[in-house]
């Protein structure tokens, strides 16, 4: 980030065990204990939906998994949250298009 | 001040529930006072051993509660959510992070520390990972209740799990308050506490140039936050104006160390440049894909934006929020009365020791009117002793601990404080005039203003609920969270200046009927007389 500081360098992060997932295909770095949006954002990536009426571009919005904004599609399963998710190695992460077969029930 | 600080997916009703084609019914976990998860046991059947007390939420609230009542004697279930506990305020990265100085992100760590010490010594069974969807009365115990939950980070993981408890403290804290303005649905454009929980559990930002915006002390906080991790903040945006702590010096002023957290974000903020704008809001946000710049309006008493003050600010973010509404669904579920808050949103009508309209639910935190991480420490505290007297039938203080009257005045300091600041900031009448027709407002459903103003205007709609009905505004996965108060307002604009110039309207309390959303599987296998569907709680409001 800006100059030589950076969120992980703040709090003393152990950055040595970074890993790979993918979104849409092209590799990612991602730290332990990271939820996958998290992971995202650090990548300089903010959209991985767009949605069901006007195809528009859609990421993290709350933060806190109440607005459903960020659901994405990981490893061929749809609307998960990207918020709460952990990211675990080797996760691929695809842009969801509408509701990409919805599976929560309400 | 920074404690101060799917088409519902086929389809839906906001109420029925949907069927999920493949959910078999699952089998569930139990787990009595010794923490152990009953493999076997099949869901909705007897439960194993009760709890004395299950608190849901382990934010700084819950915690206290829980610790408290464990320290007391009680056998305590703690269900969050989360898989770490600390709730909003003491969010923290995941221990994976291996994070030498999690305290850099965070005034008031050792207090934190201190109560994780003590939920490590005493014997509370912590369910990390638990979304609590319900909670009813136990069909065969009476006196006692059930919790459901379901598991997993997602909270789609095919084991839900139920505890069974003779009291429940509803810790769950708050959510935002958004109100919408045009291009606000742009990536980059992320709640204010949104991007701060994203900084403090994962270490992320969502750009390098971030401007924060909204009403609110937590903006300073979340500035001061941003600034300190290296995101530069051209300004934060206030939409109210401070001189209206000037105007209610009492309250204020009887807090000195809320103050004094204030003027350290304050001081923080000169170091990093950030300017602070008051009266002022984003009226719009720039950038086809992605957020590129925002439009700054100063506003006017009414938070009309003032034409021609607009000014462009480059930004590759933006932080926005308008203070918290509590999250009552559980809560309203069970029938517990609501109040109406200084800032127009709903919270709980408690008694003196944080009990419920509802005798055996109790409540702490945001739950009971919004006022930061100090007072949900009191009040969770206070609840704790209360709970533990009542279920021991005796009063239980003493041995060094505060007394529920010591903790009784503090809070009604800290309660003081808490609304003198948040009439300072309650959005003023006119912000619906930053709204264009074209500016969605449900973001789950992709709902304009223009499609609200004309539900109104021409089919004659005058609340929400009828609003949402004609239009799908709030119908969507967040179930009306993120759209709820706007819809509300533009919707009682309608009924003359006069009421719309009042305090603002809010939606009626949360009636979402689940809490979160769950799959038919759980639900088929709920105990018939007092599933979701069929009980029929009368909340009331005061
Ligand atoms: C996004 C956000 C960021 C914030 N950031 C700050 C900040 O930086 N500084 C500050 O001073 N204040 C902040 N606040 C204000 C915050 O509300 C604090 O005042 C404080 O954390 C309140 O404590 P609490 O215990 O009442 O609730 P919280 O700390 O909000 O804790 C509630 C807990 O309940 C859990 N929960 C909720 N519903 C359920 C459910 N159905 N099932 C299971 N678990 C559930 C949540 O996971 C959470 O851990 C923030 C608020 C929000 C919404
Ligand atoms: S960002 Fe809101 S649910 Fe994930």
């Amino acid at each position: 980030m800006a100059r030589d500081r950076s969120p992980a360098a703040l709090v003393g992060a152990a950055t040595d065990d970074a890993f790979e997932i993918t979104f849409d295909g092209r590799p990612v770095t991602a730290l332990p204990g990271q939820s996958v949006a998290a992971a995202l954002w650090a990548a300089g990536i903010l959209a991985w939906r767009s949605t069901r009426v006007g195809g528009r571009p859609r990421g993290a919005f709350c933060g806190i998994g109440q607005c459903y904004d960020c659901l994405a599609t990981v490893n061929g399963r749809p609307n998960r949250r990207a918020c709460l998710l952990p990211a675990r190695p080797g996760d691929a992460i695809t842009t969801q298009e509408g509701h990409g077969h919805a599976e929560l029930g309400v | 001040m920074p404690n101060s600080a799917s088409e519902a997916p086929g389809g839906g009703a906001d109420s029925a529930p949907e069927a999920v084609p493949d959910a078999a019914p699952e089998d569930g976990a139990e787990y009595g006072p010794e923490g152990r998860a009953d493999d076997g046991a099949a869901y909705g059947a007897e439960c194993g051993p009760e709890y004395d007390l299950a608190v849901i939420g382990a934010g700084p609230a819950g915690l206290a509660g829980a610790v408290t009542a464990s320290e007391l004697g009680l056998s305590v279930a703690l269900l969050d959510a989360s898989g770490q506990p600390g709730g909003q305020y003491y969010r923290h990265p995941s221990p994976a992070l291996g994070a030498t100085r999690p305290e850099a992100l965070h005034h008031n760590w050792p207090a934190f520390a201190a109560l994780l010490r003590r939920l490590a010594a005493a014997e509370v069974t912590h369910l990390a990972g638990h979304h609590v969807w319900t909670v009813v009365a136990a069909p065969d115990a009476a006196g006692s209740w059930d919790v459901h939950a379901l598991t997993g980070a997602n909270g789609d993981e095919d084991r839900p799990g139920r505890v069974r408890a003779r009291a429940v403290l509803l810790a769950t804290g708050a959510y935002e308050r958004q109100l919408p303005f045009p291009g606000w649905t742009l990536p980059g454009v992320v709640g204010a506490g949104g991007a701060q929980a994203m900084l403090k559990s994962a270490l992320a930002l969502p750009g390098r140039r971030v401007v924060v915006a909204g009403s609110g002390p937590l903006l300073l906080a979340v500035a001061a936050s941003l600034a300190a991790a290296g995101a530069r903040v051209p300004a934060v945006v206030e939409a109210s104006d401070y001189l209206g702590y000037a105007r209610r010096p009492g309250a204020l002023l009887s807090q000195p160390a809320k103050l004094a957290e204030a003027a350290v974000h304050g001081a923080a903020l000169l170091r990093h440049g950030v300017r602070l704008r008051t009266r002022s809001a984003v009226t719009q946000v720039h950038g086809s894909d992605r957020v590129e710049a925002v439009t700054v309006s100063r506003l006017d008493r009414q938070w009309r934006p003032v034409r021609g003050s607009g000014r462009r600010i480059a930004c590759d973010a933006l932080a926005v929020g308008h203070g918290l509404v509590p999250q009552l669904e559980l809560a309203v579920g069970l029938g517990c009365t609501t109040r109406r808050t200084v800032d127009g949103t709903h919270a709980l009508e408690l008694g003196p020791l944080q009990e419920t309209s509802v005798p055996g639910i109790w409540a702490a935190g945001e739950t009971g009117g919004v006022g930061g991480f100090q007072l949900a420490f009191t009040e969770g505290e206070l609840a704790g002793l209360a709970i533990a007297a009542r279920l021991r039938g005796r009063a239980v203080a003493g041995e060094g601990r505060r007394s529920p009257r010591v903790l009784r005045r503090r809070r009604a300091r800290l309660r003081a404080f808490a609304d003198a600041m948040a009439a300072v900031h309650a959005p003023g009448p006119g912000w619906p005039q930053w709204l264009d027709d074209a500016t969605e407002v449900c973001r789950c459903e992709e709902v304009t203003a223009g499609r609200i103003r004309e539900a109104v205007a021409d089919y004659g709609a005058r609340d929400a609920r009828t609003v949402k009905l004609l239009t799908r505004a709030g119908m969507g996965w967040c179930q009306g969270r993120m759209c709820g108060a706007a819809v509300a307002c533009l919707a009682a604009q309608a009924q003359g200046p006069r009421r719309a110039q009042g305090a603002q309207p809010e939606p009626s309390p949360e009636r979402r009927p689940l809490a979160v959303p769950v799959r038919l599987g759980a639900l088929a296998a709920l105990d018939e007389p007092n599933s979701p569907g069929t009980a029929e709680p009368k909340p009331t409001e005061r």
